[in-house]
């Protein structure tokens, strides 16, 4: 019998094969036991995981005094689309999406174009100093991130040797967010895996360490670029202390540092509105990259690792 | 790519292989030019500033006079300041909770969920979703949730049960579980994701070996998959040890640090220090305060390694 879902369910040592055997699947009593425990699971994981989103969204279109009186409501009284509007306009969200977005497109080109060309210079190229390099980069692996706050903002504030400050540019958030250790290790370790011959080729060819870079190791490289690329928009438009200290302009500031400060003057409603306004681009990304998502998730676990 | 492959036989590959790998590594200027924004970018904004954190901590530094050497006097204003202790306690208040409530949960669910045979997917993206919320907003929508009063979100679920009402945020007792619950919700999915991922690495033989001596499942749980991702376990275990010592972006916006300093952590303390400071930024004690969070950081996870690794030669 093959039981269902079962990909290739065979007898004795299946490679396909869990905690649970296909004795076990076949009794009975099991079968539904696991069963029910996987329906929980699911509707816990329904109400947990995707519960408050979905209060997110139905409260941003329900009027304010409705969800004050009766938060947990199934339906909406009213639908009131209008508190997207006052968001979108009156509370400037466009503005403060708009500098999210382009926060997140510049630490991404910066992160990708350091990340890239060092991981291509340690792995491929090889200087002689590349093993001491590598080394300095994975020690700052190991720097609890707040040691580094309070130097890199008096850093930021002005920057040694050209003394330009900074503060209230997105260059302070763009520059800094090219030093990721994580990031240049996880290319190096990409590029070190890819086959040797085909650079030896390239180069009896003729090619330049230039065109090698351009026209065969960046295209070979797009999973691991992919996987770097959504960490790195996720892990900008997550930011907040970074861009609260050296962004002061009301004008500058992302959804994460407005966020709060619109919390105690904006209208319930429309706050929640703005709160799913600044949710629908990562949730977005997420749905539509979740496999490059859930690799890195792992990636990075095994190189904490 | 096809001229690319097209290689000269074996031996005028080697020769010439010498030759162009020669040429390249002695190609000092273009990999200099590979190596430039690293450098600089990992120059300024790394290496610099980790250097220059020992420096300030040894320094009276304000933005506006020159910086005068002070020797170890940061420290000892440090250990000094009452709020030091409260905030030590609170931190490690909030790792032992989020230790109870954290570490388990995402053990449970990747076991249960390895087993799920059709849509696993579904089960990993639902779980992996609140970690995509921007904490932002998962933090001001909890605020909401957490409303005191019969009417607040989570009130009214508890009145559904007969529970409650309880004050949540607003009162000391309270206060740092209701912030290690809403942290525990925005980060275990990603520890569930990297689970799966070490689940799918046990041996199935082990299983079948464990059958043969008539071994139950509870008892395959017990014996064979926890022991076999026991490594992976004890780096999530310390990883997130080390995450919840640098606490900052909840205890802020939920509570400030309040009511009564009960959830003042060690990272809110240094922010005080650096950037909340009327008489201006104490950037020194800020400096000298992370210093020794690193630093017990690092003798935590020295003897973390040192102890795991005993036990898992022992077994």
């Amino acid at each position: 019998m093959i039981l269902p879902g079962r990909r290739g369910a065979g007898s004795g040592t299946s490679l396909e094969r869990g905690i649970l055997s296909s004795a076990d699947w076949r009794q009975r009593r099991i079968r539904w036991l696991v069963r029910f425990v996987h329906i929980v699971t699911l509707v816990i994981l329904l109400m947990v995981g995707l519960g408050p989103i979905l209060w997110m969204l139905k409260s941003s279109v329900t009027p304010t005094l409705d969800t004050l009186r009766q938060p947990m409501a199934l339906w909406p009284n009213g639908f009131d689309l209008t508190q997207f509007a006052t968001a979108w306009n009156k509370v400037h969200i466009d503005r403060y999406l708009f500098n999210t977005v382009a926060i997140a497109f510049g630490s991404w080109a910066v992160q990708i174009i350091v990340a890239t060309t060092a991981g291509y210079a340690l792995s491929v190229l090889r200087p002689r100093f590349s093993g001491l390099l590598t080394g300095l980069v994975i020690a700052t692996l190991f720097v609890p991130p707040i040691v580094l706050l309070v130097p890199l903002y008096l850093t930021v504030v002005n920057v040694p040797i050209v003394q330009w400050r900074m503060i209230d540019s997105f260059w302070a958030v763009w520059l800094p967010a090219g030093a990721s250790a994580l990031n240049v290790i996880l290319i190096k370790r990409f590029f070190d895996n890819l086959p040797r011959e085909i650079f030896e080729a390239a180069r009896v060819d003729g090619a330049g360490p230039f065109r090698l870079f351009w026209s065969i190791v960046l295209p070979m490289s797009r999973p691991i670029l992919g996987v770097v690329s959504v960490f790195a928009v996720i892990a900008t438009w997550k930011d907040y202390l970074w861009p609260l200290l050296v962004l002061r302009d009301p004008e500058l500031q992302p959804l994460s540092v407005r966020l709060p400060i619109l919390a105690p003057t904006t209208d319930l409603g429309v706050f929640i509105a703005a709160l799913t306004i600044s949710s629908l681009i990562p949730i977005g990304l997420f749905l539509l990259f979740q496999r490059l998502f859930l690799r890195g998730a792992g990636l990075s676990g095994a190189v904490k690792g | 790519m096809g001229s690319i492959t097209d290689v000269a036989p074996a031996r005028e590959l080697t020769v010439r292989h010498r030759a162009a790998r020669f040429r390249v590594t002695r190609d000092g200027l273009s990999t200099l030019a590979f190596l430039l924004p690293f450098l600089v970018i990992f120059g300024v904004f790394a290496w610099f500033p980790i250097l220059r954190a020992f420096v300030m901590s040894v320094q009276d530094t304000n933005l506006v006079s020159e910086p005068i050497f002070v020797g170890l006097e940061n420290f000892q204003r440090v250990l000094a300041d009452p709020l030091f202790g409260i905030a030590i306690r609170n931190t490690a208040w909030f790792a032992i909770l989020a230790l109870v409530f954290g570490f388990p949960i995402p053990i449970i669910l990747a076991v249960v969920m390895s087993e799920v045979r059709r849509y696993r997917g579904v089960y990993s993206a639902l779980a992996y979703l609140p970690v995509v919320v921007p904490p932002v907003v998962s933090v001001l929508l909890w605020r909401f949730f957490y409303g005191a009063s019969p009417n607040g979100v989570f009130n009214t679920i508890l009145g559904w049960l007969g529970l409650g009402p309880l004050p949540w945020l607003q009162s000391a007792a309270t206060a740092m579980p209701s912030i290690v619950i809403e942290a525990t919700w925005a980060a275990a999915g990603a520890t569930v994701i990297i689970y799966l991922a070490a689940l799918v690495g046990v041996r199935p033989e082990l299983y079948d070996a464990a059958e043969v001596d008539g071994a139950s499942i509870w008892q395959k749980i017990r014996f064979i998959t926890l022991p076999q991702i026991r490594n992976v376990l004890f780096v999530t275990l310390l990883l997130q040890l080390i995450a919840t010592a640098q606490l900052f972006t909840e205890p802020l916006l939920f509570t400030a640090g309040g009511p009564a300093n009960s959830t003042m952590t060690v990272l809110l303390l240094i922010y005080k220090y650096a950037f909340q400071n009327s008489l201006g930024g104490d950037y020194g004690m800020a400096a000298a305060l992370s210093l020794m969070l690193a630093a017990f950081l690092a003798v935590f996870t020295a003897g973390y390694y040192w102890l795991t690794r005993r036990w898992s030669v022992d077994s």
